[in-house]
């Protein structure tokens, strides 16, 4: 992955301010530091990669608290071949947590959707494992405001 | 509504391993816990946590829910159908209580 | 850098946490009237809604536009499929009530209204209704409570209930399709009047009309929100701010409550009045009921 100036710039100012602030003072590093650990959890100590997974969203969520979201993963689902399963998180809830969907050959093919909540605008990021450990990830960022008038 | 209340869709019959979409929704409030009530407390997380599709007693899918998934949880999901059967569906919720549907899928040709 | 923030941690999952990118954009997809432009019909077990109708002379539009036509492709798609509409659980729920005998008088809707795939269709579509010997208009909502306190003996049911909701999405289901088409003259021009009154009525602190959003300004947005023109063919529908399907009087509870004026009661007079005016601005778009909104 190559980052863009402005994605250089994000990281270097997230990184700052995850150590400015002592790393556990402020909720919304927290929790984005939790969000971290259970992708490098799940993911058991392997770089995901790019590809693979495919994560659907919408670019502008009509309300937070019902975002119909999809995942996708490129694979044969044989017996021999097949997606273990893909963890979704989002890194500005305050519970970063989504859901671990868990597939199997029978699934015949990797996909499923749901509808979740997003306390703000953030990345929804899908973390898909294969039976053979490989790891992959795909990100989309969802903008999320309060309605007209706050209603 | 009081009661959580599973609905399914599926497909009645299918070709051998032709692969089916699934639907399944249930009624729930998934109380997430960061939410309070009129004077201030907070209201204890309740959700489902877990939901589980088998075929024949062998897995096809499973959800690990947090209170990040809306209310009324709707899944959409595939199955690859290699012969006539029945199709389980568990809900788990917080409190221990379980919701269970079936469904029987007939292979056609 | 990244070794700095957490041992183990890799720069494409610190990426995907921390880096957000430039502001969405969504006005690529958004044409005349604020109308999104992806190609999508409302069509429900293959029949079609009229979603944008033709506006007769005297409408302040020219063209009347549903709600469904303003949101966006993720919130349309949820009421093409009945499934995929939450709304459904209550509409089961409703259905279940229709033959479950309740009150003094060992009736259930059933006991008279028989089969209402056939006795409740058009009923949606028609309502608020003049009633004789009340000597005002009914909402669904009050016909409801009137034939279970009046005729079955049995416990009215609070205008926001699970039972109440159930049941007038149950019902309104029957006129799925069928044009909203509300009567508005006799004695029920008086109350078309009063309700046409309030539409136009500057109220609280923002000092605003209905007019002034869903006449005005409708398709732009305010903030995040588009405005639609506040066509009610859809009701109840099941709003994915809500997590549930509401009643339309709850949701002119919520509007009032927007502009920081003190909102009338639901069922009350002025809510019913209300309904009646905004209904017969709707005239010949299909009921949705129950529809899917933001």
């Amino acid at each position: 992955m190559t980052f863009t100036r402005r994605e250089a710039f994000g990281l270097g100012a997230g990184a700052a301010v995850f150590l400015a602030t002592g790393l556990r003072l402020d909720p919304a590093v927290a929790a984005a530091e939790d969000a971290m650990k259970s992708v490098m959890d799940f993911a058991g100590g392997q770089e995901p990669a790019a590809g693979k997974v495919t994560l659907s969203a919408p670019e502008i969520a009509e309300n937070g608290n019902t975002v119909p979201i999809s995942v996708s993963v490129d694979s044969p689902m044989t017996a021999d071949d097949y997606v273990a399963s893909v963890m979704i998180v989002a890194a500005g809830n305050p519970r970063p947590g989504v859901a671990t969907f868990k597939f199997s050959p029978m699934s015949g093919v990797a996909e499923a959707s749901t509808r979740m909540r997003l306390a703000k605008t953030q990345k929804v990021i899908a973390v898909a494992k294969m039976n053979s450990g490989a790891v992959f990830m795909d990100s989309k960022e969802v903008k999320v405001t309060i309605g007209g008038c706050g209603g | 509504m009081a009661s959580a209340k599973p609905r399914v869709k599926v497909p009645k019959t299918a070709a051998k391993d032709e692969v089916i979409t699934i639907k399944t929704l249930i009624s729930h409030k998934m109380e997430s816990g960061q939410r309070k009530d009129k004077e201030g407390n907070i209201i204890p997380q309740k959700i489902i946590n877990k939901f589980s599709a088998e075929f024949n007693g062998t897995p096809v899918f499973e959800v690990d829910l947090e209170p990040a998934i809306s209310a009324n949880p709707y899944f959409e999901f595939s199955m690859k159908v290699p012969e006539s059967g029945k199709i389980t569906f568990t809900w788990v919720d917080d409190d221990g209580s379980t919701y269970t549907e079936e469904k029987s899928i007939e292979v056609t040709g | 850098m990244m070794k700095l923030m957490m041992a183990g941690a890799f720069a494409t999952v610190a990426a995907a946490v921390f880096v957000t990118a430039a502001a969405a954009q969504d006005s690529a997809n958004i044409g005349e009237q604020g109308l999104q432009t992806e190609p999508m019909e409302l069509v429900i077990d293959d029949e079609k809604m009229m979603t944008r109708v033709k506006a007769p002379a005297d409408s302040p539009f020219t063209e009347l536009i549903s709600g469904w036509e303003f949101r966006n492709p993720g919130t349309r798609k949820m009421e093409l499929d009945d499934f995929d509409n939450p709304a459904f659980i209550w509409v089961e729920q409703g259905e279940e009530l229709w033959s479950t005998v309740d009150g003094t008088e060992g009736k259930s809707c059933a006991t008279c209204h028989e089969d209402a795939s056939d006795s409740m269709k058009g009923v949606r579509a028609a309502f608020p209704k003049w009633d004789e010997a009340k000597g005002k208009p009914q909402a669904m909502e009050h016909q409801v409570n009137e034939c279970r306190t009046e005729r079955m003996g049995a416990d009215a049911w609070k205008w926001e209930s699970d039972q109440m909701l159930g049941m007038t999405a149950y019902v309104g289901l029957q006129s799925r399709g069928m044009p909203v088409q509300v009567e508005i003259d006799g004695p029920m021009q008086e109350w078309w009047q009063r309700g046409k009154d309030l539409y136009y009525q500057r109220v609280g602190q923002l000092d605003m009309s209905c007019a002034n959003c869903h006449e005005d300004n409708y398709g732009k947005m305010i903030r995040a929100d588009r405005l639609s023109q506040g066509q009610i063919n859809g009701f109840p529908t099941y709003r994915l701010k809500w997590q549930k399907i509401g009643s339309l009087h709850r949701r002119f509870k919520g509007c009032m409550q927007n502009i920081r004026a003190v909102g009338y009661k639901r069922g009350s007079d002025e809510f019913t009045a209300l309904e009646l005016y905004v209904a017969s601005r709707g005239q010949g778009l299909s009921v949705e009921t129950p529809a899917v909104r933001q």
